[in-house]
């Protein structure tokens, strides 16, 4: 589904990835682990499009088309999502009208019919469900007011109505406490099925409790320091990126983080 | 030179004539006032930008356009029609508006069934010559709106032969709001417009009011306007003036309400009309506890310019005030906005907060904003602020990584920014009319 191979990418000129390779193939669920500025948000982001963002080198492959050379909403339409750290607040436009236009803006792009208000009420109630928001939450402006663990309650209810092919979710447990953790992760574990694929940047084991990956990849100095299946998140809960970080540096992999 | 002399001249022999046809009909205060104001414009002439409060606005093209000015006269091939009035009007209002056309008012195309019985709203021209009225709008008229300071006041003082006077009165509340809807129609070419509208809202009555500014051409015409607004103790004004003026039209309005004790006046001024447009509100919160909200919403865009200067004067304690005006430009629009607000002696208590904020969709787009200060009592909480941005680029990239496409996921922001200044209209119709105008402005849709 998803090939990266050699990304390279910078911004305002900073190389932060410098040599990703990556493969995801639906059904499989992906960690990407790392400390704090070990790039692996610039990776999701590089993936989802965001203009800041330059790829100096290499290339990506979703559905063995050119990711890089399609602008972040045909991505979107062609079935990539991307759950924010911070999701964006839209005052005056509510969440059921907001919904509603991403989704039909996907259905149009799939050459089907849109859906009516009342027609789309109805998958959403439904969707809903997912991530347990009541209707009073369709009615109130995009994330206005909503409190964090609301927020990323909404960013998986979006993916719930999209249905992408490539979920990238960034960073989705930070600030959520344990009951809005849970049914953020019930949510996600409740969409994924044998045609889709999650990627979950995370710098924490505690979400691949409740979302089990098939492979953790540890970032570490904007490339790819190690490779496993869920044990390695594990090991890393015990050690620490230290472990990682050092070992890195003693191989001369991401020596221009050690001075 | 000669241009503007020339100019002047046609502003003066329409005076001579409103005079002349108006000769013995007036109150003699009332011919006086005329007077004395179209003296004091000939003093003052159009300003100029080397005067402060004209600093950014420049309004010499409207003294080069000859207009001329509407005085009462009547033309009968008039092309707007009773479907027109109902297309450019409010549902709620059909019952209780005073149409004018080209400033003067025509009672046949509108209707005031709606108002409650006692509620005088009539041609201000045949209120003055009415003894039941004739003191009490000789009280009013002209002191609130001073035309000594300005020299569109005193034009409009001068030249206005039609308008309206509205007595709501003690303990009085209208359950329809009141439009006063001004159209213009192109039977009188380069037509200046000089509606005078003068309200008073006694004792503990409420009301809302709609102020509409039109046109059913694309002509270039001149609308000077001034409404006077006095609320006594305890009466309650809601204010919507909505500028959609045609693209060429200079549009000049003045604002000026005297706020009694615990009285409430909230203005909501929508601007989305005109070439030029500028308006002047000033606020005067001369009894104790009155309260006020002053807020504005421009939304601007080719090579309009729209200037709002705003006063709010605390001259006496516990007075409230809030202030929020909201601006949209693209393209090589100018906006400007000068908020002053005076905090006098005395005026202990005083809870006052003004904010400006600007969206600029273009870079060739600018705004001149100018939040002002000015407190000599020393127990207050006052605070002001304003801002000018742009569409941020992390706001963009989420809605586009939901699918929108890029000129969408612009216009759903831009209408976030305006919606807080929409969401507080009560009037069902104007929020949808404003939805409507903001969004296909930004040529977007929306439905739920």
């Amino acid at each position: 589904m998803l090939e990266i191979r050699n990304l390279h990418a910078s911004v305002d000129g900073n190389p932060i990835l410098k040599g990703i390779d990556l493969t995801i193939n639906r059904g499989e669920i992906h960690a990407i682990m790392g400390p704090n500025g070990s790039g692996k948000s610039t990776l999701a982001k590089v993936l989802a499009g965001h203009p800041s963002y330059e790829v100096t080198k290499g290339q990506v492959l979703y559905e063995g088309k050119n990711l890089l050379e399609m602008a972040p909403d045909e991505r979107a339409r062609e079935g990539i999502f991307m759950a924010f750290q911070y999701p964006i607040e839209v005052p005056g436009v509510s969440n059921a009208q907001f919904l509603r236009l991403a989704y039909n803006e996907k259905r149009k792009h799939l050459g089907e019919e849109e859906l009516d208000p009342l027609e789309f009420k109805d998958l959403l109630k439904e969707r809903a469900k997912v991530v347990e928001m009541d209707a009073s939450f369709m009615t109130r402006s995009v994330n206005e007011g909503f409190s964090g663990g609301e927020k990323k309650r909404n960013e998986i209810l979006q993916m719930a109505v999209l249905e992408p092919r490539l979920a990238i979710l960034d960073e989705t447990d930070s600030g959520l406490d344990i009951d809005a953790l849970r049914i953020v992760a019930g949510g996600v574990n409740l969409l994924h099925n044998s045609e889709n694929a999650v990627v979950l940047v995370t710098h924490y084991q505690r979400l691949l409790n409740y979302i089990v990956p098939d492979y953790v990849h540890v970032l570490a100095g904007g490339r790819i320091a190690r490779e496993g299946g869920k044990e390695l998140a594990l090991e890393l809960e015990e050690k620490g990126y230290d472990w990682i970080t050092s070992s890195v540096a003693a191989s001369g992999i991401g020596a221009s983080r050690v001075t | 030179m000669s241009l503007i002399v020339k100019q002047e001249g046609v502003y003066q022999a329409a005076f001579r004539l409103l005079q002349q046809r108006t000769a013995g009909n007036n109150a003699a205060w009332f011919a006086r006032l005329r007077e004395s104001a179209m003296d004091r414009f000939e003093q003052l002439g159009f300003p100029s930008i080397k005067e402060e409060e004209w600093k950014y606005t420049n309004v010499a093209p409207i003294s080069k356009v000859n207009f001329e000015p509407v005085v009462g006269s009547d033309k009968s091939e008039a092309t707007l029609t009773a479907d027109e009035v109902t297309r450019l009007g409010y549902v709620e209002a059909q019952a209780s508006q005073l149409v004018f056309r080209n400033g003067v008012l025509h009672s046949d195309l509108g209707s005031l069934t709606g108002l409650p019985t006692g509620v005088v709203a009539i041609d201000l021209a045949k209120a003055i010559a009415d003894e039941k009225y004739g003191e009490l709008i000789r009280e009013h008229l002209a002191r609130s709106a001073d035309y000594n300071a300005n020299a569109f006041t005193a034009l409009n003082t001068a030249l206005s032969s039609s308008g309206a006077f509205v007595l709501i009165p003690k303990g009085i509340s209208l359950e329809s709001p009141l439009h006063f809807h001004f159209i213009s129609d192109p039977v009188e070419p380069s037509a200046a417009a000089f509606p005078r509208v003068l309200i008073i809202g006694e004792e503990n009555s409420r009301a809302t009011i709609i102020e509409s500014h039109a046109s059913i051409s694309e002509a270039t015409y001149f609308t000077n306007a001034v409404v006077e607004i006095v609320l006594k103790d305890g009466a309650r004004l809601e204010h919507y003036k909505i500028q959609r003026e045609s693209a060429d039209a200079f549009h000049i309005a003045t604002t000026s309400a005297d706020l009694g004790s615990n009285s409430r006046y909230n203005a909501t001024t929508i601007n989305f009309g005109a070439q030029l447009s500028r308006h002047d509100i000033a606020v005067k919160m001369a009894n104790e506890g009155a309260e006020c909200w002053v807020d504005g919403l421009y939304v601007v865009g080719g090579a309009q310019h729209t200037d709002t200067h705003s006063v709010i004067d605390h001259q006496q304690p516990h007075c409230t005030s809030h202030q929020l005006y909201k601006g949209i430009l693209d393209g090589k629009s100018r906006a400007v906005f000068n908020g002053k607000i005076f905090v006098r002696h005395g005026a202990q208590k005083t809870d006052a907060m003004q904010t400006n904020k600007n969206l600029l969709l273009s870079n060739e787009a600018r705004v001149d904003t100018k939040p002002q200060l000015e407190i000599l009592a020393d127990d207050v909480k006052c605070a002001h602020g304003a801002a000018v941005g742009q569409i941020g680029e992390d706001e963009l990239f989420y809605l586009e990584t939901r699918g929108i496409h890029h000129n969408l996921a612009k216009n759903l922001l831009t209408y976030g920014f305006a919606e807080e200044v929409i969401a507080k209209i009560k009037v069902d119709s104007i929020k949808a009319q404003l939805d409507e105008a903001v969004l296909n402005r930004i040529n977007a849709r929306l439905e739920a």
